[in-house]
C-alpha cells in the first residue's frame, strides 16, 4: 500500500500549481478567497484562460478537446484551483452536458457546442427540477409538443441556479403522456434568448440572488435541438447520475475552509483568551477534522480503485452524503467561531468593491450567510435523503 | 496511490478467514468461554503455523521478515479476528510486547523472548496505564530505583487494566526512574517474568470474552539488562506501541463493524411484520445506510492510521492515531447500538452474536483512550498549528 502521489502526479501537481499561480486574474483570487461575489464575466475569462493552456475540458477525453485527464489527475487540478482561489468550472457545460453531448449528441450538436463549452463562449445552465417535480424528478411536466421542425414548450423550470447568466439551457422535457412517467421525458437544448423564455430571480435566506424560476411560453425550440431520442431523455439524465463517479465530495473546498476556521479560532477571543484554547470549542473543531481526514481517505480509496479497476467501490456512494455533511459543519462552527458580531447583516461587504469597516474582521460578515446558504448542499444535486435510498436499494440492496 | 492488498496480503487474509470461519464459529467461541478459558492453546499453535505471530518480526528471530509491511499485515490480520470476535492475546503479545522489543529490545532479550513468542511457546503483555492517569502514557507514579551498585532496580506501583496481563508469561512495565508523576520524561521499560518475586495480578474476566489484569508491584527487584531501551527516556517507544495497539484495535473494529452490517442487513430482508420484510422501511433503510457510512468512514481512518503509524513526522503520526481512535469509537457505538436496534428483542440477548459484538466494540472504545479522549488529544495538536 502507498497513500503517495507518484512522482507524476507530484509533477502534474506543481505544473497545476505554477501554471494557476501565474495566470489566474488577481481580481477574481481576491474575491474567491475573501468570499465576495463573482459575476459571470469572472467564470468566463478563467475559462478562457484554461482554454488558451489546453485545459478547457478537464474532465473530458482528447477526442473532444479535453485533457483526457484521468480521475485523480482531475481531482489534482480541482484542489489547486480551490486552494488558489480559481472559479469552479461551470460544471452544467463541462460536467453535465458535455457527457451527455458525447454519449448521445449527433456529430452536429457535438461540432455546434462542446467547443463553444471549451472556449468559454456559451454559459449553460440545467432545467431539470419544477415546482412540483423535485426528487420525484419523472414526474416533470413541462410540454414539448412536436409541430413540423419544430418544439413548442410550454412549463416552467424552478432552482436553476445561474439561470440569470445563461446563454443556453438543458431541459427534460415532456414529450409524452402515456406509460410509465420516465417513458415520456426527451433532453431538449433551449437558447435562453428565445421569445417565450423568462426568468425570474429566487432570492435566497442570505439575501443572494443565486436560483431562478425559468418559464417557457410557447417557446419555439428547432427539433434538431432534441438530443438522443424523443421520448428517451431519461436515459440522458440517468447517464450523467452514472457518470458522476467521485460525487459532490468537497473534500478540497472543506480543506481550505477548516484551514480558514483555524485561523478564525486562533484569531477569535474569548473571555480574553484565543478561542482556539476553549476547550468546548476545539472539540468540535477536532470532530470536524477527524471527519474530513476520514472523507479524503474515502476519495483517495475511490480515485485508487478506479485507477486500478476503472470503477470505484460502494465506498463511492457516500462521497456526495459525508461530503456537504461536513462542510456544512465547518460552515456552522465557523459562524460560531466569529461570534455575535457575526449577527450584523452587512450585504454590501460581499461586493467586491466595498471597502467600509466590517463588524468584527474581514471574515465576519461573511460568516452567517455562508452557514444559510449552504443548508442548500444536503438539498441540491440529490437530497441527502434520496442518496441514503440509492444507497440502500443499490448498495445494500434492500 | 495504492489500497489493494498485495498477492501476499490477500492470501493470508483468505486462509485466515477460512481458518476462523471453520474453527471459530461462533458457537465453539462460546463453549471456549464458558469453560472459562480466555486464550485457547489450539488456536494459539494454529496462529502459530499460520505465520501469525511472525508478523513484523525479523527472520533471525523465526519471524517472517517484511519489518516495513507489519503495520498493514498487522491491519488484514485484526478485521480477521474481529469478524470472527477472537479472545486471543494477539494484540498484547505479537503487536505491541513484540514489536517493543524489536525496536527498542536489547540483542539479549530478543533473542531471549521473540523466537519463543513466533512459536507460540509465550504470551505477553503490556503495563503502562495507571488508574489515576486513565488513558494518559505520561501519568507514571510507579517508581524503579536503581539499587546502589547499578545492577539492579527495585519497582513499586500498580498497573491497571493490563490487556491479557494475568496469563502473560512475561510483562513490559513502565516505570519513573527520574522526575515527576506526568513528566515525559524519566519513564524506563522493564521486561519482567510473570514469577518474579513481589510481582502478582489480580486477573479478571472482561465483558466482551476477553480478560485483564491489575498489576501489583511490591519490592520487585530486576537486573538492570531487563531494561528496554534506555533508561528515562521510554515515552516514545511507549507512545509508538500504544499507536500500533490503537491502529491494529481500529482494523478488529472495522471487522467487527462488518459482520455486524452483514448480519443486520441478513436480518431486515428476512424479518417480516405488517406482512413485508422490515428493510421495506425507510426508517430502518436510512438507519441502516448511516451504519455503513460509519462502517466505511472507520475503514478510511482505520487505513489512514495504519499507514501513518510509523511516519518520521511525529505530529502527523500523532494526528493520524487520534483521528482513528475516535471516529472508531463514534463510529463502532452507533453500528453497534444500531444493529442492537435493529434486532428488536433479539439485539438484547445473549443468544445471538449481535450483542456479542456490540459489547466487543464497546470495550474497544474504552481501551487506550474513548473518542472523547481522542477528540481532545486532536484538538490539543491543531492547537499547536500554526
Amino acid at each position: 500500500m502507498n497513500i503517495d502521489y507518484s512522482p507524476e502526479e507530484q509533477a502534474f501537481r506543481a505544473e497545476v500549481k505554477t501554471f494557476i499561480a501565474n495566470n489566474l486574474p488577481d481580481d477574481i483570487r481576491r474575491k474567491m478567497l475573501d468570499g465576495k461575489r463573482n459575476v459571470r464575466d469572472d467564470f468566463m475569462r478563467w475559462q478562457r484562460v484554461l482554454f488558451d493552456r489546453g485545459w478547457g475540458g478537464p474532465y473530458w477525453p482528447k477526442a473532444y478537446g479535453g485533457t483526457g485527464w484521468n480521475q485523480t489527475e482531475v481531482f489534482i487540478f480541482e484542489q489547486e484551483c480551490t486552494e488558489a482561489g480559481a472559479p469552479g468550472l461551470i460544471s452544467f457545460g463541462q460536467k453535465m452536458l458535455g457527457p451527455v453531448l458525447m454519449a448521445f449528441g449527433t456529430p452536429e450538436q457535438k461540432a455546434q457546442y462542446l467547443p463553444r463549452i471549451l472556449r468559454g463562449d456559451d454559459f449553460w445552465c440545467q432545467g431539470y427540477s419544477e415546482p412540483g417535480s423535485g426528487s420525484d424528478l419523472a414526474s416533470l411536466k413541462t410540454r414539448a409538443e412536436r409541430v413540423g421542425d419544430k418544439y413548442i414548450v410550454n412549463g416552467q423550470k424552478i432552482w436553476t441556479t445561474q439561470a440569470q447568466f445563461a446563454d443556453w439551457i438543458f431541459c427534460l422535457v415532456r414529450t409524452a403522456s402515456e406509460g410509465r412517467p420516465q417513458q415520456g421525458i426527451s433532453f431538449l437544448l433551449i437558447n435562453m434568448k428565445s421569445p417565450g423564455v423568462s426568468v425570474r430571480p429566487i432570492i435566497m435566506l442570505d439575501g443572494e440572488h443565486e436560483v431562478n424560476e425559468v418559464f417557457f411560453d410557447n417557446v419555439e425550440v428547432p427539433a434538431t435541438n432534441l438530443v438522443g431520442e424523443e421520448n428517451k431523455g431519461w436515459t440522458c439524465a440517468k447517464f450523467l447520475l452514472s457518470h458522476e463517479r467521485t460525487g459532490l465530495n468537497l473534500v478540497a473546498v472543506s480543506k481550505l475552509l477548516m484551514r480558514r476556521l483555524h485561523r478564525v479560532a486562533r484569531e477569535e477571543m474569548a473571555d480574553g483568551n484565543p478561542l482556539i484554547d476553549d476547550i468546548r470549542f476545539r472539540d468540535r473543531l477536532a470532530q470536524c477534522e477527524m471527519e474530513l481526514m476520514a472523507h479524503e481517505m474515502t476519495l483517495l480509496r475511490t480515485l485508487a480503485a478506479m485507477a486500478k479497476n476503472g470503477a470505484p467501490g460502494p465506498e463511492a456512494s457516500i462521497l456526495k452524503i459525508r461530503g456537504t455533511e461536513i462542510c456544512q459543519a465547518i460552515f456552522e462552527l465557523t459562524l460560531h467561531a466569529c461570534g455575535p458580531e457575526a449577527l450584523a447583516d452587512l450585504p454590501e461587504a460581499l461586493d467586491p468593491d466595498w471597502h467600509g469597516k466590517p463588524v468584527g474582521a474581514a471574515y465576519t460578515p461573511m460568516a452567517a450567510g455562508d452557514y444559510f446558504n449552504m443548508r442548500k448542499l444536503s438539498i441540491f444535486g440529490g437530497s441527502n435523503e434520496i442518496q441514503r435510498n440509492i444507497v440502500a436499494q443499490h448498495v445494500l440492496g434492500l | 496511490m495504492e489500497f489493494s492488498l498485495t498477492e501476499e496480503q490477500q492470501q493470508l487474509k483468505d486462509s485466515l478467514r477460512r481458518y476462523l470461519d471453520k474453527n471459530y464459529t461462533f458457537e465453539s467461541r462460546r463453549q471456549q468461554l464458558k469453560s472459562g478459558v480466555r486464550a485457547s492453546d489450539k488456536h494459539w499453535s494454529a496462529f502459530a503455523e499460520f505465520g501469525l505471530l511472525g508478523i513484523g518480526l525479523p527472520e533471525e528471530f523465526g519471524g517472517l521478515g517484511a519489518v516495513d509491511s507489519a503495520a498493514e499485515d498487522t491491519m488484514v490480520v485484526m478485521e480477521c479476528f474481529g469478524r470472527s470476535l477472537v479472545v486471543e492475546p494477539y494484540l498484547s503479545t505479537v503487536v505491541m510486547c513484540a514489536g517493543l522489543l524489536r525496536d527498542h529490545g536489547s540483542a539479549g532479550l530478543c533473542r531471549q523472548l521473540l523466537p519463543e513468542i513466533v512459536a507460540g511457546k509465550k504470551t505477553m503483555a503490556l503495563a503502562v496505564h495507571e488508574r489515576a492517569g486513565r488513558y494518559q502514557l505520561k501519568h507514571v507514579a510507579t517508581t524503579a530505583r536503581q539499587q546502589g551498585d547499578g545492577d539492579a532496580y527495585v519497582l513499586n506501583g500498580s498497573k491497571s487494566v493490563t490487556l491479557h496481563g494475568g496469563t502473560a508469561d512475561t510483562l513490559i512495565i513502565s516505570a519513573r526512574t527520574r522526575g515527576s508523576v506526568g513528566d515525559e520524561d524519566g519513564i524506563s521499560l522493564f521486561c519482567i517474568g510473570k514469577n518474579t518475586p513481589g510481582l502478582s495480578t489480580r486477573n479478571y474476566p472482561t465483558f466482551d470474552g476477553h480478560a485483564a489484569a491489575q498489576i501489583e508491584l511490591n519490592n520487585v527487584r530486576v537486573s538492570v539488562d531487563s531494561l528496554i531501551g534506555p533508561a528515562d527516556s521510554a515515552f516514545p517507544a511507549i507512545e509508538h506501541a500504544i499507536g500500533c495497539g490503537i491502529a491494529a484495535m481500529c482494523a478488529e473494529a472495522v471487522g467487527a463493524m462488518d459482520a455486524l452490517i452483514e448480519q443486520t442487513l441478513e436480518y431486515l430482508k428476512s424479518r417480516k411484520q405488517f406482512g413485508v420484510a422490515i428493510g421495506t422501511f425507510q426508517a430502518l433503510q436510512h438507519r441502516m445506510v448511516d451504519m455503513f457510512i460509519a462502517t466505511e468512514q472507520a475503514r478510511s481512518v482505520t487505513l489512514l492510521a495504519t499507514l501513518k503509524v510509523n511516519a518520521e513526522d511525529l505530529h502527523e503520526r500523532r494526528r493520524a492515531i487520534a483521528a482513528a481512535k475516535s471516529l472508531v469509537g463514534q463510529s463502532a457505538r452507533l453500528v453497534g447500538q444500531q444493529a442492537v436496534q435493529l434486532h428488536g428483542g433479539m439485539g438484547v440477548t445473549d443468544e445471538l452474536p449481535v450483542s456479542h459484538y456490540f459489547k466487543r466494540l464497546a470495550a474497544i472504545d474504552l481501551t487506550f483512550g474513548d473518542a472523547r479522549y481522542h477528540r481532545g488529544q486532536l484538538g490539543e495538536l491543531m492547537a499547536l498549528e500554526k
